[in-house]
C-alpha cells in the first residue's frame, strides 16, 4: 500500500524462466516438478539478496530474523492465500491451472504496480499519490 | 508478564530529545487493559495532582498512543490515542483504525508516551528498537496526501538504504496530523491514511503543540505471544466469519444510516439540528455506490468487514476529490447537517476535512453551528470575510473549513471548537448563540439524536457521558447494556473496532481477552469494577478540568439547548424531550455510577474502588 486504498498483493508470479533459480550462487533454489513452483533450500541458502535483484518485481523476501530468503512454494500445491480469500468471499485469489501465459509480466515493483493502479483509480495525475 | 502485551512503553520526551522505555505492574495492566482505560491511568497518575492548571496545548500535557492486549488479535486492531483533551479538558480514548497498533507491537512496544514539546517540526521513526527523532521541517505545512506520499518515499529509501540486501519494504504505518493540526485548532484530529481519524479529544492540536509531526512505525518482529493460541484461533475465525455475513458493515459500512437514522428514525443532524428529518431519500447509500465508490471494499489489515469504501468524483465541479467514503457520521455532518445532499458535495467535503487535518465531526459541528448564525443575520458576510455561508453550498463551506484550518479570520475563532466559539461570538456580538451549539462539555454531539427516541443513544446518554457529545461513548442503563459507556471501554482499552463484534454474544470479548492474556475476566467484573473504576478517573479529570473551562455537572450534564425543541418536522413533528424526564434518568443514572445527586463521584464509591487520591481530589468540589 504505497497509497491509502492502493493495496495489491505482491505475490511470486511464477515466471516461466526462473531468473531468481539462475541467480543463486549457491543453488539453494529449485523448482518443483509437481507445481513448478520454487522451492527454497534454507540449510544452503546464504541470504545473499541476488534472487531478489534478479527477480524482475523485486518480491523475494529476506525473513527478518533467519536471514533466509523467503519464496512463495504455494504450499505444496494448495495454496492457503487462495483458501482464505475464497473464504472471505473477496474473490481476488483463485487457482487456474498452469500454462505459458505470460505470467512474468505480472513480477513488477510494488511502485510500478502501485503508479497504475493509482491512475486507474484516481485518475490522471493519481500517480502523485505514490 | 501479562500474554499479548510486547511488555514495554516507549516514553519520548521531545523537550530534551530522549528516550526510555516504560514498563507498568501487572496489577496496573490487569486493571486498565490498555488504550482507554490505560490512558486515563497514566494520565491521573502524573498530571493529576496539577490537572486543572494543565494547558493542552502546553508542553507538560502527554499525548498518548496506546494499543491493548487485544491489538493485532481481535480483527480490526486499532490505536487508541489521548492526553488531556483540548476540548473537554477531561480525557478522551479517541481511537483509529490502520496497521499503526499492530506495527508497534510487532515492533516490541505496547505504546508511546510523548512528553515535552520539540523546539521546531519533527518526526518519530521507529524500527523495532531503532528509534529517531528527525526534521520534520520539509513536511511541515503539507496536507494530508502529501504528507503521507512524502513520508512514506522517505521512510522506505531510508530503510532500503540501512537495511541493504533486504529486497523491497512494506511501508510502515503512519499516524500524522495535517495543517489544522499544526494550527493547534481544537477540532484536528489525529489521522492516518488519508481519511482514519482519531477525532473526538481534539488531539490532533495536541500533537501540533508539541510540534510532532508524524510518527512512522516498523515493527518485524512477531507477535507477543498469546496465552492459548488455539483458542485465539478459533475466536477470530469466529469474529471473521460473524463478519462475512454482515451485509451491513461489510457492503455500505455505515454509510446506509444516511436513510435508516435519516429518513426512518428521523435522528439526522439536518441544519445544524434544526430538523432530524429529510425526504431526500436519494442521499441514501444507493447514490453513493452507483456514482462515486472506485473500490468497494477497503480495509485495513486482518479486518474482515472492510466498512471502508474508496470515492473519487470523476466529473463535474468537483472532480478530483478523493477519500474513503463518507461514513454515515461524514454523511450527516459533511452533508445534511450543512444543507448538502448529493454524494459529489458530500466527498468533496470530506475529502477537504482530510486533506487539512480536521475530524470531520466536530468541524462539520462548528460549520453548521456558524451557518446557523449567518441565517440568522447574526453573523455576517463581513464576519466571515467575504463567504455566504449559505445552506447547502460545499464551496462555501470549503472555504470556511480552510479559514478554520489555518486560523485566518473567522477561523480563528471557530477553530476554538463549538463550544468555545459561542462564548466567542456571544461576547462579540452580545448575543447569547448557545442555543445554537450542540455539543456536550466542549464536544460536538455525534450524529443520533435523542429527540425521536428511535436511534440508539438515550435522553441522557450525551449528558452523562464522561466524553461529552461522544457518540461512541454513551451512557445507558443498565450499565452493562452493549450502548453503554462502560461496555465501549473495553472495546476502547483492548485497542480493537467494536464493529466486528455486533452480532456475537456479548461474552466473547472477554473471552477473547482470556484466550489472549490468560486473564478470566467476567462482563460482570468489568462493569462492576474495572470499567467503573476507569469511568471514575475520566469523570474526575473531566470535572476539575481547567485551566481555561470547568464543567459545573449541575449546568454541563445537559443536552444541548437544541434537543429541547420539538422536532418541527417528519414523521414524528411536534415531539420533544421534557427537561423533568431528562432529569429523573439523570439521576438515576448517578445512582447507578455511584455519584451524588450533583454529579460528583462519591467518597464511598471512590474508597470501594480503592481511588482514594481521586476522592481527595474531587473534596474541593463537593
Amino acid at each position: 500500500m504505497l497509497a491509502p486504498g492502493i493495496e495489491f498483493p505482491h505475490f511470486c508470479a511464477q515466471c516461466e524462466d526462473y531468473p531468481c533459480v539462475e541467480a543463486c550462487p549457491v543453488n539453494a533454489l529449485s523448482v518443483s516438478k509437481e507445481t513448478g513452483a520454487v522451492i527454497v533450500d534454507s540449510n544452503t541458502c546464504i541470504g545473499c539478496g541476488k534472487c531478489i535483484d534478479a527477480c524482475p518485481g523485486r518480491i523475494p523476501h529476506l525473513h527478518p530474523k533467519e536471514n533466509k530468503i523467503l519464496i512463495c512454494d504455494l504450499c505444496g500445491g494448495d495454496p492457503q492465500c487462495v483458501k482464505v480469500c475464497q473464504e472471505g468471499l473477496w474473490n481476488v485469489l483463485r487457482i487456474v491451472p498452469r500454462g505459458n501465459y505470460s505470467y512474468k509480466l505480472y513480477a513488477r515493483t510494488p511502485e510500478e504496480i502501485a503508479r497504475d493502479l493509482a491512475v486507474k483509480i484516481f485518475g490522471e495525475d493519481g500517480a502523485r499519490y505514490v | 508478564m501479562i500474554r499479548g502485551y510486547a511488555g514495554k512503553f516507549l516514553e519520548v520526551d521531545l523537550s530534551a530529545k530522549s528516550f526510555k522505555e516504560v514498563k507498568f505492574s501487572d496489577e496496573v495492566l490487569k486493571d486498565y487493559v490498555g488504550g482507554r482505560g490505560l490512558a486515563a491511568k497514566i494520565l491521573w497518575d502524573r498530571l493529576g495532582s496539577k490537572w486543572e492548571t494543565v494547558d493542552p496545548l502546553g508542553p507538560e500535557n502527554l499525548l498518548l498512543f496506546l494499543t491493548g492486549p487485544l491489538t493485532g488479535f481481535f480483527p480490526g486492531g486499532r490505536i487508541c490515542v489521548s492526553g488531556k483533551s483540548p476540548q473537554s479538558n477531561g480525557v478522551v480514548g479517541s481511537t483509529v483504525g490502520g496497521e499503526f497498533g499492530v506495527e508497534l507491537k510487532c515492533a516490541g512496544y505496547d505504546g508511546i508516551i510523548v512528553a515535552g514539546e520539540a523546539e521546531k517540526p519533527v518526526y518519530l521513526f521507529v524500527k523495532d528498537s531503532d528509534l529517531e527523532i528527525r526534521d520534520a521541517s520539509h513536511i511541515w505545512g503539507l496536507d494530508a496526501k502529501q504528507t503521507t506520499a512524502v513520508l512514506t518515499r522517505e521512510c522506505r529509501e531510508l530503510l532500503k538504504a540501512r537495511y541493504p540486501q533486504k529486497g523491497e519494504w512494506k511501508e510502515p504505518s503512519i499516524l500524522y496530523i495535517g495543517p489544522a493540526g499544526e494550527n493547534k485548532v481544537r477540532t484536528a484530529a489525529v489521522a492516518a491514511k488519508w481519511s482514519h481519524a482519531a477525532g473526538y479529544g481534539g488531539y490532533g492540536a495536541v500533537m501540533g503543540s508539541k510540534r510532532l509531526k508524524a510518527i512512522a512505525v516498523k515493527g518485524t518482529g512477531p507477535l507477543p505471544e498469546v496465552a492459548d493460541l488455539e483458542d485465539v484461533k478459533t475466536l477470530m475465525q469466529e469474529v471473521c466469519n460473524n463478519a462475512y455475513e454482515s451485509e451491513l458493515w461489510r457492503r455500505w459500512g455505515t454509510g446506509s444510516a444516511g436513510y435508516e437514522v435519516g429518513a426512518r428514525t428521523s435522528s439526522e443532524p439536518v441544519r445544524n439540528w434544526q430538523e432530524e428529518w429529510h425526504d431526500e431519500r436519494s442521499f441514501g447509500v444507493n447514490e453513493f455506490e452507483n456514482r462515486v465508490w472506485v473500490k468497494q471494499y477497503w480495509g485495513d489489515f486482518g479486518c474482515p468487514t472492510t466498512c471502508l469504501k474508496l470515492a473519487v468524483v470523476r466529473s463535474g465541479k468537483f472532480k478530483g476529490a478523493i477519500t474513503d467514503n463518507p461514513d454515515y457520521e461524514l454523511q450527516a455532518y459533511l452533508g445534511t447537517n450543512l444543507g448538502i445532499f448529493t454524494p459529489e458535495e458530500n466527498v468533496f467535503m470530506a475529502s477537504v476535512i482530510d486533506d487539512l487535518g480536521l475530524c470531520g465531526i466536530q468541524t462539520g459541528n462548528v460549520l453548521g453551528f456558524a451557518a446557523e448564525l449567518f441565517q440568522r443575520g447574526i453573523l455576517t458576510k463581513e464576519d466571515l470575510d467575504g463567504i455566504e455561508l449559505k445552506w447547502g453550498d460545499a464551496e462555501a463551506f470549503a472555504a470556511l473549513a480552510k479559514k478554520i484550518a489555518y486560523r485566518e479570520g473567522i477561523g480563528n475563532i471557530l477553530a476554538e471548537g463549538t463550544y468555545r466559539a459561542a462564548l466567542k461570538i456571544g461576547e462579540m456580538k452580545g448575543v447569547d448563540v448557545m442555543p445554537y451549539a450542540v455539543q456536550v462539555k466542549g464536544i460536538g454531539v455525534g450524529a443520533h439524536g435523542i429527540r425521536s427516541e428511535k436511534d440508539y443513544p438515550e435522553i441522557y446518554s450525551y449528558a452523562c457521558s464522561v466524553q461529552g457529545g461522544d457518540h461512541t461513548s454513551t451512557a445507558c442503563m443498565p450499565l452493562d447494556d452493549f450502548r453503554s459507556e462502560l461496555m465501549m471501554t473495553f472495546h476502547d482499552s483492548g485497542v480493537y473496532c467494536y464493529f466486528n463484534v455486533f452480532g456475537l454474544s456479548r461474552t466473547l470479548v472477554f473471552n477473547f481477552y482470556k484466550a489472549v492474556t490468560g486473564i478470566e475476566l467476567t462482563k460482570e467484573d468489568w462493569v462492576a469494577t474495572k470499567a467503573m473504576k476507569i469511568i471514575q478517573l475520566q469523570r474526575a479529570m473531566l470535572l476539575l478540568g481547567g485551566p481555561d473551562l470547568k464543567w459545573n455537572p449541575e449546568i454541563h450534564d445537559d443536552n444541548p439547548p437544541r434537543f429541547y425543541e420539538p422536532l418541527p418536522s417528519g414523521p414524528l413533528k411536534g415531539k420533544a424531550i421534557e427537561k423533568a424526564r431528562v432529569d429523573e434518568e439523570k439521576r438515576r443514572y448517578y445512582e447507578l455510577v455511584g455519584w451524588d445527586e450533583r454529579g460528583i463521584p462519591k467518597s464511598e464509591t471512590l474508597r470501594r474502588l480503592g481511588l482514594d487520591d481521586v476522592d481527595k481530589a474531587l473534596e474541593k468540589l463537593r
